[in-house]
Parts: structure tokens; C-alpha cells; sequence
């Protein structure tokens, strides 16, 4: 398992717009030349259930699943669910969440509580973490509904993708006339 | 004239600029490997994960694409398009070759005129099937070919040599999709559509396809002459390669667990099988000659291994790789090393995390059926279930499931198991299906228990979609697949031809009018349907609810009771210890769609419109 590929997971919960911010990064990827795998499950978990997307980039991707144990950079749009998804990611993982909490059933049903620290956890466990208000940005720039793009934007830090290359996966992926308050919410997440 | 019901199904890239490379997901590669092909015909039932290849076709306008009730349906719709002389595809997911497996059989002996091209759709890991049956058996067993591509590049190339393999070797072809290949996305190069096809017209050939025994006995042969053509074509086509590196260990794999391979063994030499059926003999034996040790690395059944030991060569493979569930590069990688034959790798950092609370699906706020579980738990009934989103009435709290076989079968199981029991205990039993689950297969089923009298209850949850693939029209939803108007079953007119007497429609959000009638036909000693009237909450036309009134709990006359949580509605939350007191029920506005199910049951008068 030596070929230089880099992992992505994002996760979050059926319903969240994980499919789109997949999509959105598996263009960038191919748009800066190199080769792209992508994967999900979609069926049953778009009734609220717990969703994970697989992306990889690098000049020759394999498999679409990640390798357990070997992701690189995990995508959390809801705590609990980054949470869950740890064991998928390799040591020193780069972990950028959204903070904010969507309680799974048994919570709704008051059998149990959401867990409490889970931050904490997070970064004690992965100390290159980094927790973003989504929601609280999206709406400076316009539309709580452009939280993942934000998010996006913060993701897209650590990867080495032109500017410009952003910009036109943005441009074919989202709706003409979201696209101004999606570019916006994606550079503030960028400059985090 | 036509009215287009609008879609917000897809998430289609804007194609403004025609660019020749794209990310597909495998299904969209199928269905551009069709229109590359000149696919002029395309049918099928939708079924997690083969759905979106339909529905990308459709936007294919020279292709015409239609679903049909069931997969039988489809695929003899492809077959009279193929005996017309056209390219014609069928898709569907592995338990619909079931379902189509009657026309598939007779279809491998008539061969074609167009090309035929079967997609059958496994769900390994069953993300979202029932079982996890292994299509290449079906492919063996109707003795046509098998082709299964590794990516979505090979899925659009693929589907176009399935179309030219069709006409050349005169046979049905099968392509093999899985859930990880159909979902999976990756880059495709565009070509053009194939346009020197020869133009669709009747031609007479009786004894071609008309399959009496006369005839039939003159083609088996035939069939049997064609698998080994298809084997020598194998030996010596692109499609089957092997890619050398070390002579220690070999491997025999072929779609997505390629790619596994590929990545937890690299330092092995490979023979990728594009067709899986018939097999490359020669090139087996060629392959096995260059390894001291012979692996075949498949996920589900040892279907090449049996067929590579009965060539006469030894080779391991289920002896010590998993037989049930997906395979992954780890999980190889594990079986291998577990075996002696390759160093495990270091993994991960963090296994032990603590438990945490998991994330079940469940029925959307606003559902239709939620109202009916929850009256059929209250009615202690047994609950013959069927295949579609209320499956998840089995979920807790509801807990109102008690079987779940295949489509249709909630009917005639109910049938049959009113037989089996005294008559206080046959008053339990009521059979819930959806539309579009009743129309595919529940309608012999009703008709079965008209004709024997079986004194069940039916009831028919008709939200007028097929809801859990992801809202695809069906024959009582009035439109078809392209969005145009279209005739309408009659589901409770339907209902009462096949001889049902007691047909009545009830509105499901409302309790009392719903516990009525569940009570009611189910102390009937006759066969009796109930047919619920509300779309499902995520199609248009649904969302009247939502603008009237989103609901809210009054904090002061909550008494914390939780009898609004027994419906596990997703827009309910409960919070522990306000204040000191025991907790209150609150209403998430932003999920509400005001359909009332919680305020009705509510003694306290607590939930009331938001103000």
C-alpha cells in the first residue's frame, strides 16, 4: 500500500449535503490533473442515517473505499459522526469538523444523552484538529445553508489545489444563483 | 401536450462547456456506454444501488427509457425491442434477476436481433438489499456471457462491447455491476454515439423466436457451441489480461476487488477477468504456468474458484478469503497475512473509541406511515411486511414488523400464514405494502386472497411514489419516467376486480379514523383492504402541512409523559431534567411538517400550531 494516494472521508448524516461537497472535491481533484475515486452508499442511509464518502486522490487510485486505518484528512459535518469514524483515519490525521450536533434517534427518544466532550476527544486523540463554526460563518456570508462550503474552504488548506481550480469546481457543481454566496462562504472558510 | 413533473432527484453537473472527461459514477458510465452504443431502447425497475442508470438514460433523448412495474416487465420490454431489431438495455438490481428470471432463460436460447444487455446490480455487504445472492451464478446458469468492469471508465466501455458481443455471438449479454462499482466514481473519456446501426424492422423467424420444443431443441446446441466460442474469444480479447510482476503468488480477480488486489498486493502478478463467464480456459492455464502459487480473490461465492479447480487446477481462494460481506484492500490484506503469505501492515491509531450512540435510518418527519406502525403496534397485530421505506416500521418504537421477504410477498405470506392459525389468532395478521411494491408483485398476491378467501387484512401504504430508491414514478403515480402525464392504476377500483369486497381509503394522518378501520377489517372474517391517501412528504404537492402549521410544545402543559415519543418522529426531541422536573418533549421547527401525528396524541393539549 505504497502508492501516494491521499484520503478524504467526509461524514455526517443522511441529508446534510455530503454528496455535493464530495462532488465539488472530486472535481477540483480532476480538474488539477490527477486521478479520482469516489465513493458512498446512498439507499437506505438518506433516512437520517449515518453517511460516509470516500474520496482519493493521487496520480493512480486503486480501490475507491480508503483502507481502514488509512485516511488522511476526515471531513465531520455533524460531531457525533466525526466521532464515529476515528478508526478509519491513520495516525496524525488531520481532523476538520463542523460544530454542530444532530441527535441520533435513541438521544431523541431520551434513552441516552449525546456524548459530551466529544471535541476534547477529538483532539486528544488527533491533536490537528480543527473545529468550525459552519453555520455562524454561512450566515455572514448569506445562507446557513452554505455551511459545507465553508467547511469546504477549510478543508481545502491542507490541500495543495490552486485558487482557480476551486473556483471552476464550484462554478460547475452549485446553481447559478447560489453561486456568489457559495464562493463567499468558501473563501471565509479558506482563510480559517 | 405534456405536463413535466419537476425533478430535484439529480445533482447534474452544468455541462455548458462539453468537456470529452468527466467523474461518473458507474451507473452514469452505463448509461453513457448505452448511448455510445445506439441504445434505442431501455427498460427497468428501480432497485438500490442499479437505480441511476435508468434515470441517466433518460436524459439520452434518442433513447427511449420507460420504468416498468416490475423486472420482468423490463427486461421482456427489452427483449420485443431486441427481436425489432434494436440495441435495447435492461436494468436491475441482483434479487430483480430473480423476478427476471423467466424471459432470461428462454432468451439465452431465441439469442437476439438488436443487442440485449442485462445490468444486474449486487449489493455485497447488503448496504441495502435483503440478501446478498451472487449474479455470476445466473449468468452460468442461463448460459449467457458475463461481463464485470472495475471502474467507471470500463462500466461506459463495457456496456459497448456488451452490445457488439450481443450481435456477434447472437446472445443476451449480462453485465455485472456492485454497489461500490454503481456508486463509485471515477474519470471517463467521452466518445461518440455508434450511428451505422441498422434501422429496427419486423422480421419473421420462427424458429429463432418462437421457442416451442421443436424449435427450442434445435438451439440448445446452438447455446452450447456459443459458451465455448465466447471461452476462445476470452483466451485471446483485450478483455482478460494479465499484468506480470513477481512470480510468487498469482491472482484471478475481476471488478472492483481488482482494485483491492491491486492495492494490498502490488508486488503480485494479476490475471484481471473482464468477462467472468464463460472463462478464458487457455489463458488460465497460461496464467497458472507463470506462478509458483495460485490465488483467486472474488468477493461473495467461489464462482471462479470452482470453475478454475474444475479446469484441473489447484488454487486457493474461500479456504481462507471471507465468503459473506464486501472485501477490501484491508481485508485482503488480513486474509493474506493470516494465511503466512504476506506481512500484515501496521494500521490505524486509534481502534478502541467508546460506544456511541448509532444512527439507525429512519421514516422522515412527516411520513405517512408513521401514524399506521403505531396503530398496528397498538393492535398488537402481526405484521407481514414487504420492501420500501415503511420496512422501517420494524425500527423501535414503532416496532410494528414482524417479516420481510421480497417484493410482494406481504400479501400472500399473510395469506398463507391465516391458514396455519386458529381463528382468534388469523384476526392478527395484516400484510402492509406500498404502491409501487403492490403493483410490481402484490397484485397476484391479492388476487390469491380474493380467489382462497384468506381472512387478512391488507393494507395498501399508497404514497403515490416508489419512495425509498429515491422517488421514481410508478403506473399509479400519473407520470412516467421522462416526467410526462400518464394513465393512472386504480389502486381501490383495481383492488375490488380482483375480487376484494371490503375496499375502503382512509386518511393516515388521522389516528382515529386509521385505528378504526385497522380494528375493524381486521375482526372482519373475509379478506378486507385498506388503502392509505397521503404522498409521501418529500414529493411536490406534499408540503400543504408544512405551510399551515409547524407545530410546537407548550412548556407549561407538557407533563413530560413521552407518549408524542412512542411515534420516534425525528423532529421530537426529548430534554432530561428542566429545571429539576422529569423533561419535556420540543419540536425542532425546522424539521416540523405539521402532520399532526404527535398533537393527536397528546391528553394534555400541550402541542398546538407555533405561534
Amino acid at each position: 500500500m505504497s502508492n501516494p494516494v491521499t484520503n478524504i472521508l467526509l461524514v455526517g448524516v443522511g441529508g446534510q449535503g455530503i454528496l455535493l461537497a464530495s462532488e465539488i472535491l472530486s472535481e477540483a481533484f480532476m480538474l488539477a490533473g490527477f486521478d479520482v475515486k469516489k465513493s458512498e452508499i446512498h439507499g437506505m442511509s438518506q433516512r437520517g442515517g449515518s453517511v460516509v464518502s470516500h474520496v482519493r486522490f493521487g496520480n493512480k487510485v486503486f480501490s475507491p473505499v480508503v483502507p481502514e486505518g488509512h485516511g488522511d484528512i476526515l471531513f465531520g459535518f455533524e460531531l457525533l459522526e466525526t466521532y464515529r469514524y476515528l478508526p478509519l483515519m491513520k495516525k496524525g490525521a488531520t481532523v476538520i469538523a463542523n460544530d454542530f450536533r444532530i441527535p441520533p434517534p435513541s438521544v431523541l427518544l431520551g434513552q441516552t444523552t449525546y456524548p459530551e466532550n466529544l471535541s476534547e476527544k477529538i483532539k486528544t486523540a488527533y491533536p490537528d484538529f480543527l473545529l468550525v463554526d459552519g453555520q455562524g460563518m454561512a450566515r455572514k456570508a448569506g445562507d446557513t445553508r452554505a455551511a459545507n462550503t465553508v467547511m469546504l474552504g477549510a478543508v481545502s488548506r491542507r490541500l495543495q489545489i490552486a485558487d482557480g481550480v476551486w473556483q471552476k469546481a464550484i462554478e460547475k457543481m452549485v446553481p447559478n444563483k447560489a453561486l456568489e454566496i457559495n464562493l463567499n462562504a468558501f473563501s471565509m472558510g479558506r482563510s480559517l | 401536450m405534456y405536463k413535466k413533473r419537476l425533478y430535484l432527484l439529480f445533482i447534474a453537473p452544468k455541462r455548458d462547456n462539453y468537456d470529452m472527461k468527466e467523474i461518473l459514477s458507474g451507473n452514469e458510465a452505463i448509461a453513457r456506454g448505452a448511448f455510445e452504443a445506439g441504445c434505442l431502447v431501455a427498460s427497468a425497475y428501480p432497485g438500490t444501488p442499479s437505480t441511476e442508470i435508468l434515470e441517466n438514460v433518460t436524459n439520452y433523448k434518442e433513447i427511449n427509457s420507460s420504468w416498468a412495474p416490475n423486472e420482468k416487465v423490463a427486461l421482456e420490454v427489452a427483449i420485443g425491442a431486441s427481436f425489432g431489431g434494436a440495441r435495447a438495455l435492461v436494468c436491475m438490481k441482483h434479487v430483480g434477476v430473480n423476478v427476471a428470471a423467466d424471459p432470461l432463460f428462454t432468451a439465452s436460447y431465441t439469442g437476439v436481433r438488436g443487442g440485449l444487455v442485462l445490468v444486474a446490480a449486487d449489493d455485497p455487504e447488503m448496504h441495502s438489499s435483503q440478501n446478498e445472492q451472487d449474479s455470476r451464478n445466473y449468468a452460468a446458469f442461463s448460459k449467457v456471457p458475463m461481463l464485470e468492469p472495475a471502474d467507471s471508465a470500463e462500466c461506459k466501455e463495457f456496456t459497448r462491447l456488451a452490445f457488439d458481443l450481443s450481435e456477434k455471438f447472437d446472445t443476451p449479454v449480462m453485465l455485472r455491476s456492485c454497489t461500490r462499482i454503481s456508486h463509485g466514481k471515477s474519470i471517463v473519456e467521452l466518445g461518440e454515439r455508434k450511428t451505422d446501426l441498422p434501422a429496427p424492422k419486423l422480421v419473421k423467424d420462427a424458429p429463432k423466436l418462437v421457442m416451442l420444443p421443436g424449435n427450442a431443441r434445435v438451439r440448445h446446441p446452438l447455446v452450447e457451441e456459443r459458451s465455448i466460442k465466447l471461452s476462445e474469444f476470452g483466451d485471446t480479447s483485450n478483455i482478460n489480461r494479465m499484468e506480470l510482476h513477481s512470480d510468487e503468488i498469482g491472482i484471478i480477480c475481476a471488478g472492483v476487488t481488482y482494485q483491492y488486489v491491486c492495492e494490498a498486493l502490488p508486488d503480485a502478478s494479476v490475471l484481471k477477468l473482464g468477462m467472468v463467464w464463460p472463462l478464458p480456459a487457455n489463458l488460465i492455464r497460461e496464467f497458472s504456468d507463470k506462478v509458483k502459487q495460485l490465488f483467486v480473490v472474488e468477493e461473495l461465492d467461489p464462482f471462479l474458484e470452482l470453475q478454475v479447480k474444475a479446469l484441473g487446477i489447484s488454487c486457493h481462494g474461500k479456504d481462507f478469503i471471507p465468503l459473506c460481506g464486501e472485501l477490501s484492500p484491508g481485508r485482503i490484506r488480513d486474509a493474506f497475512a493470516k494465511a503466512g503469505i504476506a506481512e500484515s501492515v501496521e494500521e490505524s491509531s486509534l481502534q478502541n473509541i467508546e460506544l456511541v450512540p448509532p444512527r439507525p435510518p429512519n421514516m422522515c418527519p412527516g411520513c405517512p406511515h408513521r401514524g399506521v406502525f403505531y396503530e398496528l403496534n397498538r393492535a398488537n397485530a402481526f405484521v407481514t411486511g414487504d420492501i420500501g421505506c415503511y420496512t422501517l416500521g420494524f425500527m423501535p418504537p414503532l416496532n410494528a414488523m414482524d417479516t420481510c421477504v421480497c417484493m410482494g410477498a406481504s400479501i400472500s405470506m399473510g395469506s398463507g400464514i391465516v391458514r396455519a392459525l386458529p381463528e382468534e389468532e388469523q384476526k392478527r395478521v395484516v400484510a402492509v405494502i406500498g404502491d409501487s411494491t403492490f403493483l410490481h408483485t402484490g397484485i397476484n398476491s391479492l388476487m390469491e386472497m380474493a380467489w382462497n378467501k384468506a381472512p387478512a387484512t391488507v393494507i395498501i401504504l399508497d404514497n403515490r411514489i416508489t419512495a425509498m430508491t429515491g422517488r421514481q414514478e410508478n403506473p399509479a403515480s400519473g407520470y412516467t419516467l421522462s416526467g410526462e402525464e400518464a394513465s393512472e392504476v386504480n389502486i381501490p377500483e383495481l383492488c375490488r376486480v380482483l375480487g376484494i369486497r371490503n375496499v375502503r381509503t382512509i386518511d393516515p394522518y388521522n389516528l382515529e379514523e386509521t385505528r378504526q378501520a385497522i380494528i375493524e377489517e381486521m375482526n372482519r372474517p373475509e379478506p378486507s383492504v385498506i388503502i392509505t391517501n397521503r404522498p409521501c412528504c418529500l414529493i411536490k404537492g406534499a408540503d400543504r402541512f408544512r405551510k399551515s402549521t409547524v407545530l410546537e410544545v407548550d412548556q407549561g402543559k407538557c407533563t413530560g409523559c413521552k407518549a408524542c415519543l412512542r411515534i420516534g418522529c425525528p423532529a421530537i426531541e426529548w430534554k432530561p431534567n428542566q429545571n429539576g422536573d422529569r423533561g419535556k418533549a420540543f419540536i425542532d421547527p425546522l424539521l416540523c411538517t405539521g402532520c399532526t401525528i404527535c398533537q393527536q396524541l397528546c391528553k394534555f393539549n400541550a402541542i398546538g400550531g407555533r405561534k
